[in-house]
């Protein structure tokens, strides 16, 4: 019987945390996925508008952050794309794409002297 | 004892199992590994102000190093082509100044025939008591020859002196100048070395192996230090300083001038970044 209580109530849990847990980030992906088509047809201030709502609605989603933090990059504000980046990596430390962004975005940053537009 | 047994686990496997599927679905939700390259383009503001200047005078350069190629010459022509191309301001076309002999003059050093003819000759000669470290015995620290750092740091006191390049900028309509160091040398240097290689295995598969393996290579250091000169005041406004090198098998033979060129196409960005706005393309991948 404790047994059976034991395997319950944490799959209970589990499973009504789902969809509450799937709601925040299921809007936050569907932010992300329209600004990544956004972001592919050139449109990068829509795109930014787009993952500035996702990370608000998941401020744990690591890949808004790392796209945000490209699209800051591309807009030129470098000090708000090291902020995002530096998030995607808290978040997601050894996400080895977020990684390779960073690093490429550092090589810019440290070229451009920090001046910030 | 096996009955209750087997009646728990029949219990027990579809709830765990459902468990576990919540979880790799919450997992493979959390984790998507979707991924997208894009190509960026990343604006790059000036690291200086130039808004104040219409034209820009590459001066010359005071270069040492390997004889194969002549540092000051060639790099007056690649800068002064990459500015009309890609920057808003215009270019003098002046003579190229000896700045060695330049320096040699100013520093109380019999002056080269070479630094007579020169049109900057008769500035420098005014502002030899300007030269801030001129002194009676200085020109024996500067090397003609300049075949290191070492030899180089003297001539600095160049670019600090402010009356010869107000009158350079007189000179020319007080344009930004640019100008500087150059030391381009030969290196040869052995050790192991990481090299990827690659294999295919039944399948066809590539994959891609780091070999080290022992090898001796010779290249070359490419040294330069821009500074940029406010024409108007003689005064540096800005300088910064870059290392490039490349190495190749001791077999290859690579004319030094093509060396020369492919480590400056490296610099040659960050150069005009510190007088205009640059676009930087590049590829980031997108997550989703």
């Amino acid at each position: 019987m404790n047994a059976r209580l034991a395997l319950i109530i944490p799959s209970v849990a589990l499973l009504s945390a789902v969809p509450a847990f799937a709601d925040a980030r299921s809007d936050a992906r569907a932010q992300v996925e329209f600004g990544i088509n956004v972001a592919q047809r050139g449109l990068w201030r829509e795109a930014i508008y787009r993952w500035e709502r996702a990370v608000e609605l998941d401020p744990t989603y690591a890949a808004a952050f790392n796209d945000l933090a490209i699209a800051y990059e591309h807009e030129g504000m470098l000090d708000k794309a090291r902020k995002a980046y530096d998030k995607a990596i808290e978040l997601d430390p050894n996400n080895p794409q977020v990684r390779q962004n960073y690093d490429l975005f550092k090589e810019i940053n440290d070229r451009s002297g920090s001046k910030e537009k | 004892m096996i009955g209750p047994g087997r009646r728990k686990s029949s219990f027990a496997l579809p709830v765990v199992s459902a468990a576990v599927s919540a979880c790799v679905a919450v997992f493979t939700l959390a984790c998507g590994t979707s991924y997208f390259e894009i190509p960026i383009e990343t604006p790059i503001q000036p690291k200086l102000d130039v808004s104040a200047f219409q034209r820009v005078l590459v001066a010359g350069f005071v270069a040492g190093g390997t004889e194969d190629v002549d540092a000051n010459q060639e790099t007056v022509r690649l800068l002064r082509s990459q500015l009309r191309t890609k920057s808003a301001l215009k270019v003098i076309d002046a003579d190229i100044l000896p700045l060695v002999d330049v320096a040699q003059e100013q520093s109380g050093g019999a002056p080269a025939p070479a630094a007579e003819e020169a049109r900057p000759a008769a500035p420098a000669a005014a502002d030899h008591a300007a030269a801030p470290a001129a002194g009676g015995n200085t020109a024996n620290s500067l090397a003609k020859n300049i075949k290191d750092e070492k030899d180089l740091e003297p001539y600095e006191r160049l670019f600090a002196n402010v009356a010869y390049w107000k009158r350079i900028g007189e000179e020319f309509q007080n344009p930004l100048i640019v100008t500087g160091t150059v030391l381009f040398t030969g290196r040869s240097t052995s050790g192991f070395v990481q090299r990827d290689q690659e294999t295919f295995d039944q399948y066809g598969r590539r994959r891609v192996i780091p070999t080290r393996t022992y090898m001796e290579r010779k290249g070359f250091v490419l040294r330069p230090k821009f500074v940029f000169i406010d024409g108007r005041t003689g005064t540096t406004m800005y300088s910064e300083a870059y290392r490039e090198e490349v190495l190749y098998n001791a077999q290859q033979q690579t004319p030094a001038l093509s060396s020369y060129f492919e480590l400056m196409d490296r610099l040659v960005p960050s150069f005009l970044s510190a007088l205009s706005s640059q676009k930087i393309r590049g590829t980031r991948v997108l997550l989703k």
